[in-house]
């Protein structure tokens, strides 16, 4: 008796919402990477001011898992990578066309407030007293990382490599470790607990931001709407109030 | 000599006994079940503690609540038999006979010996790797002894150690039993609940009821003057209880019977069912205790059938089932009922 | 024994319970590359996976066994006052998400955490070790093999240590030669238990341990790595996973009926 009570009152609860709510709201469903999560947050935010009738679904995660869930199927409207080869992977399944560079990410090494080891750039990296993580070289975080040591010459030996870029600030933010290469993006999303140590140009690896209306979307209109509005100049600014640099 | 007295409160049982056992005697506990007595044989081994009272085996203090001594089961002089006999079932009967040996400190070889030459003395020598539930009941039976012998014990307890098996099998276990436990020259403790293997097994015999002890005595004793309704019933005579004065006997309940026997004061008195006589009508004649009633109760056994008569004198007779016949006896019919004085004995309370 | 007929709404729903394990099996097993199967697993990167996750999945067992079994015995043996409240502290990582275990298990034996910090002044650092990975497998599966020992301590026939105590063994001896024999079926499957569970750690382990491969790198940790990358790696390693512990549980199924 008490289970068919429950079983209605799942029916009831997704039924429901369809009945009550006006027909006009429309929900744009975007997948972001990780590093996304606050920008696109207050850009949603800003842009529903403006378009009532949209109402934003985000699912914030590795961009590389993003694209393994969009390829399977996920029911995306828009992809929006924090690199161009996972972008690559949904634009070669045939389920997204012309994307638009939005928006890029420069590296900083993330070292627990304070800095106490003193890490100056990324040659303390492979000081034997420092603990460093970075993401997995299957992530675009960690691959740039890589690049950059390569770049600056230096042979780091991580005692991890985390699943995802949050992972990585979370183990430095905790104190496991003594640094970790992420975004700048990261570092100021976390300032309260980590401070950033700036790699200079020469070694810095850029990464650049991607975004697609996906095959499918329930309306492609107003998902390109959405990607109008993060390259407009009000949307730029949303983004570069969260350390993101120009495309 | 064992001295044990034990009070034990567990539950619904309250248990408070006094017992000695003379060295080399062999004592049967007989009781209902619920009397108490597999809860004294764990008291004894020391593995319930005593709210009061204080055991003794020989020098040794067991327990003594008073001085706050309980000697642990393990550093007891003991064995025991339990119920079920409780092999331990990852080890073969030899290593159960070696176990005790073992735990006691032997090297493995020696307990191995010793276990060896107990296991040939109780006729198992082919059973030795056998694993507990390979054997028969008698043989586990005699594994169990085996066990609880080895490791010289100065008190040896066997708690229902013919329960378990079949009604087949026990005469011929409780013969071998029998005579193992003559050729042990400990105390011997036996628990049961059956007056046949009591009265097989043990010099004396002591009845606990509801966690009392309410008579003890040699079984002859016990079987000629019952001193409780459960031990009558054991024996299977009638039993009353009364006050006595010069033959005349005044029953708890208002009747009155006639004895020959001279005793006087609060006495028992115990009638055969065979002594008890049935008639249709009223007898006429020497017999001294008639009364009428009812038959409440026809019990067939064989060629005897035992005739349930209620009134203001419940009895049970024993008849033929010709006399049955002859009587038209029925049940809830009426009939008269007549005991010779010789028939009935009466003795002190 | 004989056969019932079930009632037909109960067949019907157990079948779709049935579907409901085998479909997504069935999945992975259509998408295995089994062509190239063994090139698949021979790569040095499963090799060392697989060879780790033994290691870890096994030394946690092994902890478990050594600290689970005499926890079981206390629960089972010993009432004392918050005994309920103490065995649900320890069997909570049961049911606490993984992640939220390796972020405790940090916050207790991290450089910052209450007793790590005691640990990195004695140069001892957990996180980020094979012992951590080994800690964490332990963590969240050593409650299953104390659920279990403890409901065996509980079921079993307890006369059997008071005829081992009047024959003259004391307290640990009745322990080692008598309590733990007889448990022995249900020691084997908790521990059984335990390994399948520590084998499939995965949350804790990438909180507390982290991801290197060869170190702290276990199978399912490569298995989600390897996923987006080189799916082909990721099924064939998740199917050997299956395999493996398909094959413990079913004869770990008998073995556990087949008590003495």
């Amino acid at each position: 008796m008490r289970g068919v009570l429950a079983i209605a009152l799942l029916l009831t609860a997704c039924v429901s919402p369809s009945r009550t709510e006006t027909p006009q709201i429309t929900d744009v469903t975007v997948f972001a990477g990780s590093s996304l999560t606050d920008a696109f947050a207050r850009a949603g935010d800003d842009f529903t001011k403006t378009n009532t009738r949209v109402r934003f679904i985000f699912n914030f995660g590795s961009s590389s898992t993003l694209a393994t869930q969009i390829t399977n199927g996920a029911p995306a409207d828009v992809f929006a990578s924090a690199d161009e080869a996972n972008m690559q992977k949904v634009l070669d399944a045939g389920l997204a066309k012309s994307p638009r560079t939005f928006a890029s990410n420069e590296l900083q090494i993330a070292v627990p407030t304070g800095n106490p080891k003193r890490i100056a750039g990324l040659a303390d990296l492979a000081r034997p007293d420092i603990v460093l993580v970075l993401a997995a070289p299957t992530v675009p975080a960690g691959k740039y990382a890589l690049e950059a040591l390569a770049k600056a010459g230096v042979t780091a030996r991580p005692v991890s490599q985390e699943v995802d870029v949050r992972a990585v600030l979370n183990k430095v933010s905790l104190g496991e470790a003594d640094a970790g290469i992420v975004y700048v993006t990261d570092v100021r999303s976390a300032a309260a607990r980590v401070a950033g140590v700036a790699i200079p140009d020469q070694q810095q690896v850029v990464a650049r931001y991607p975004i697609a209306v996906v095959k499918g979307a329930k309306d492609p209109q107003l998902a390109g709407q959405f990607i109008d509005y993060l390259t407009s100049p009000e949307g730029q600014k949303i983004l570069a109030g969260f350390g993101f640099s120009r495309p | 000599m064992l001295r044990a007295q034990i009070a034990v409160r567990l539950g619904t049982l309250d248990l408070d006994v006094a017992i000695d056992v003379a060295a080399g005697e062999i004592v049967a506990v007989l009781g209902p079940n619920g009397a108490g007595k597999t809860t004294f044989l764990r008291a004894l081994s020391g593995l319930v503690p005593l709210d009061a009272g204080r055991v003794t085996l020989d020098e040794v203090v067991f327990d003594d609540v008073s001085t706050g001594i309980h000697l642990a089961p393990e550093r007891r002089p003991i064995g025991v038999v339990f119920q079920d006999y409780l092999l331990f079932p990852h080890l073969s009967a030899l290593e159960n006979v070696a176990f005790g040996l073992r735990a006691r400190g032997a090297s493995t070889k020696n307990a191995r010996a010793a276990a060896e030459s107990w296991l040939d003395r109780l006729d198992l020598g082919p059973y030795k790797e056998a694993r507990p539930r390979a054997l028969s009941g008698g043989q586990a039976q005699r594994v169990a002894l085996a066990r609880a012998l080895a490791t010289e014990p100065r008190l040896l307890l066997l708690d229902e150690p013919l329960a378990a098996l079949d009604a087949s099998a026990r005469g011929a276990v409780r013969r071998d039993l029998r005579r193992h436990l003559a050729s042990f020259d400990g105390i011997r403790i036996v628990i049961t609940h059956d007056p046949l293997e009591a009265v097989a097994l043990a010099d004396r015999l002591v009845i606990l009821e509801s966690g009392r002890v309410v008579q003890t005595g040699s079984p002859a004793e016990v079987t000629r003057r019952p001193r409780s309704r459960y031990v009558a019933d054991l024996v299977g005579v009638n039993l009353f209880r009364g006050i006595a004065t010069a033959g005349h006997v005044a029953l708890r309940g208002g009747a009155a019977i006639q004895s020959a026997d001279g005793v006087d004061g609060e006495v028992f008195a115990t009638v055969h069912p065979r002594a008890v006589a049935l008639h249709r009508a009223r007898p006429e004649g020497s017999p001294r205790n008639v009364w009428r009633g009812h038959a409440s109760a026809l019990d067939f056994q064989g060629d005897r059938v035992r005739v349930g008569i209620e009134g203001e004198m419940p009895i049970v007779a024993e008849v033929t089932p010709a006399a049955v016949r002859e009587l038209d006896l029925a049940e809830g019919g009426e009939v008269w009922v007549s005991v010779k004085a010789t028939e009935i004995s009466v003795y002190p309370a | 024994m004989s056969s019932e007929r079930p009632p037909a709404l109960l067949a019907a729903l157990a079948i779709v319970g049935v579907a409901f394990f085998i479909l997504p099996l069935a999945g992975l097993l259509a998408r295995a590359p089994w062509q190239s199967a063994l090139g698949e697993l021979t790569t040095p990167e499963a090799l060392t996976a697989l060879r780790l996750s033994f290691v870890i999945s096994l030394a946690a067992t092994a902890l478990a066994l050594l600290l689970g079994v005499p926890l079981a015995w206390i629960y089972a043996r010993v009432p004392f006052r918050g005994r309920d409240l103490i065995r649900a502290l320890t069997t909570l990582p049961m049911i606490l998400p993984p992640v939220v275990g390796g972020v405790a298990l940090l916050f207790a034996f991290g450089r910052r955490g209450l007793f790590g910090q005691a640990l990195d002044a004695i140069g001892i650092r957990l996180p980020f070790t094979t012992f951590g990975a080994i800690l964490a497998a332990t963590f969240v599966a050593m409650p299953l093999l104390v659920l279990t020992v403890e409901a065996g301590l509980r079921s079993m026939d307890r006369r059997y240590e008071d005829a081992a105590r009047t024959l003259g063994a004391g307290r640990w001896i009745v322990f080692r030669r008598v309590t733990l024999p007889l448990i022995a079926p249900s020691v084997f499957a908790g521990a059984v238990l335990c390994w399948a569970r520590a084998l499939g750690e995965f949350g804790a382990t990438i909180t507390f341990a982290g991801n290197l491969p060869g170190t702290t790198q276990t199978l399912p940790l490569a298995v989600y790595i390897a996923l987006e990358t080189r799916p082909e790696v990721a099924i064939m390693l998740s199917v050997v996973l299956l395999a493996v512990s398909l094959a413990i549980l079913v004869a770990m199924r008998d073995r556990y009926l087949r008590a003495f």
